[in-house]
């Protein structure tokens, strides 16, 4: 309780930089991951292939290469200047946005296929079908995967804390490199990601009840 | 089913008025192969602004998918489809506009599962018509009543029996004012005992005067609602006549060997 106590502003500290990352990655993944699969379902060949290549690049690189591609190799090409966590955000919601992607395309081909066509014989245009009674079912479909995607995103942010990122995995490295028992700063620190999680869980739970639909 | 081919004509007293005679839709020419399976050949046909005409044919026929070229869900090899004068356009806005003025009911209804059955007869209306909200409504109301579904507004499509969902799908598709109305076996998918409620939806939109293009296997409904009958057998054209004409005096043979099969049992 000890090291809580007295190095509470540290973790909390910690605590909001973890919740910060997460949720700005979180949203970035989300935004990117609706564009990724609506790529990929397009009638446009270009936009299919361009979806292909960023879900096929990002799904298989390890996310710690991804990390040090972010920190060390974009900001001399692309961004100089950018701060660590921009970086960090980037390379957290990219990489997840390639998986939400896929979640959302699984969740269209569920969506049967009569229902795109009874939207285009209304005479709505591809992007108005897709955003009005394709995604909307997709989404729900895609919910239970999405929200493991974002409890794994949670876990997946505490890369960022060895990249001069603060979050609660970078408290951890400083506490325990200050002497405090090792044991005990890894259970609070790995209470902390719990806590986040199970709210995120809680939270996925709770729209997937309010948004079933009956098929 | 107990007339045979050769029995005089029942008396067609639910006739609509008789065409103008001016077309509405037009297919000239038509062709479409899916693969190596030819399943659309020289398909001519013209529908008159009013005129009810239903698709009849042997499965495989081709029927299913002349219905679904007159408003581009598929596409024609070669040919030339119009509608009130204007040619089908390519994929895009141009079509889109074209295709609010097609109603289409398909076989498995097709409602939207995650909308209210009110809100899937407004969909259109609102985002493809620029209605506003409360005229939308009143429009979907006033439809799900004409069909009899007025007490299933708030309630979704799963819901509903097939027969409700079918009648929903007709008001949905008669929302966005129609120039002509395309049904793709709208009874197929049916109970038996729902047939009819949808069947007399389609009567009363007939006696209204909408130009229908019905693909059907509801012989009953061809004689007392059609003003022509359309008979198709692979791929083609075969015989097309007056309702009365055809089921009395069908002139192929594949339309005798049709008839035989299908009303003697």
């Amino acid at each position: 309780m000890h090291v809580l106590l007295d190095n509470f502003a540290l973790f909390r500290h910690g605590f909001v930089g973890t919740l910060l990352l997460t949720s700005v990655s979180a949203a970035l993944s989300l935004a990117l991951g609706v564009l990724v699969a609506a790529c990929r379902v397009s009638p446009v060949p270009a936009l299919r292939i361009l979806a292909t290549v960023w879900v096929t690049l990002l799904r298989n690189t390890p996310v710690t290469l991804l990390f040090l591609v972010a920190v060390f190799a974009a900001p001399r090409i692309l961004f100089p200047g950018t701060s660590h966590f921009a970086l960090a955000v980037g390379a957290l919601g990219c990489y997840t946005s390639a998986f939400v992607g896929e979640a959302l395309r699984r969740g269209v081909d569920s969506v049967p296929l009569g229902q795109a066509e009874a939207a285009r014989s209304l005479g709505m245009t591809f992007p108005q079908t897709l955003r009005l009674v394709v995604l909307p079912q997709a989404g729900r479909t895609a919910l239970a995967p999405i929200g493991s995607l974002m409890v794994a995103l949670t876990k997946n942010s505490a890369i960022a804390g060895s990249f001069d990122v603060t979050d609660l995995f970078a408290e951890q490295r400083r506490l325990s490199a200050t002497g405090h028992d090792v044991l005990e700063v890894f259970v609070w620190i790995a209470l902390a990601y719990l806590l986040i999680t199970f709210v995120i869980s809680e939270l996925f739970q709770l729209l997937e009840h309010r948004l079933a639909v009956a098929r | 089913m107990s007339d045979s081919p050769v029995s005089p004509a029942s008396p067609r007293s639910e006739r609509a008025v008789p065409p103008s005679g001016e077309p509405l839709v037009v297919l000239d020419g038509v062709n479409k192969h899916f693969g190596a399976l030819h399943v659309l050949r020289d398909i001519d046909l013209t529908v008159a602004r009013g005129e009810v005409v239903v698709v009849i044919g042997p499965s495989g026929s081709g029927k299913s998918t002349l219905c679904r070229t007159i408003n581009r869900l598929e596409t024609i090899d070669s040919g030339a489809i119009s509608i009130d004068g204007r040619p089908l356009p390519q994929e895009g806005r141009e079509l889109a506009r074209l295709r609010a003025d097609v109603g289409m009911v398909f076989q498995s209804f097709n409602l939207f599962t995650h909308k209210t059955v009110l809100e899937n007869v407004t969909l259109g209306q609102i985002k493809v018509r620029k209605s506003p909200r409360e005229t939308a409504e009143r429009t979907a109301r006033s439809l799900l009543d004409r069909v009899g579904v007025s007490g299933q507004a708030d309630k979704y499509p799963a819901q509903l029996s097939g027969g409700q969902q079918q009648r929903v799908a007709i008001a949905r598709a008669l929302a966005m004012e129609p120039k002509v109305m395309l049904f793709d076996e709208p009874t197929s998918a049916l109970d038996p005992e729902m047939i009819n409620e949808v069947l007399e939806v389609m009567r009363q939109l007939a006696r209204d005067g909408m130009t229908m293009v019905v693909v059907t296997h509801e012989m009953g409904f061809a004689r007392s609602a059609a003003h022509r009958v359309v008979f198709m057998a692979d791929g083609r054209i075969v015989e097309q006549a007056p309702p009365d004409r055809f089921f009395s005096s069908p002139r192929s043979e594949r339309a005798k060997d049709f008839l035989s099969k299908i009303l003697h049992h």
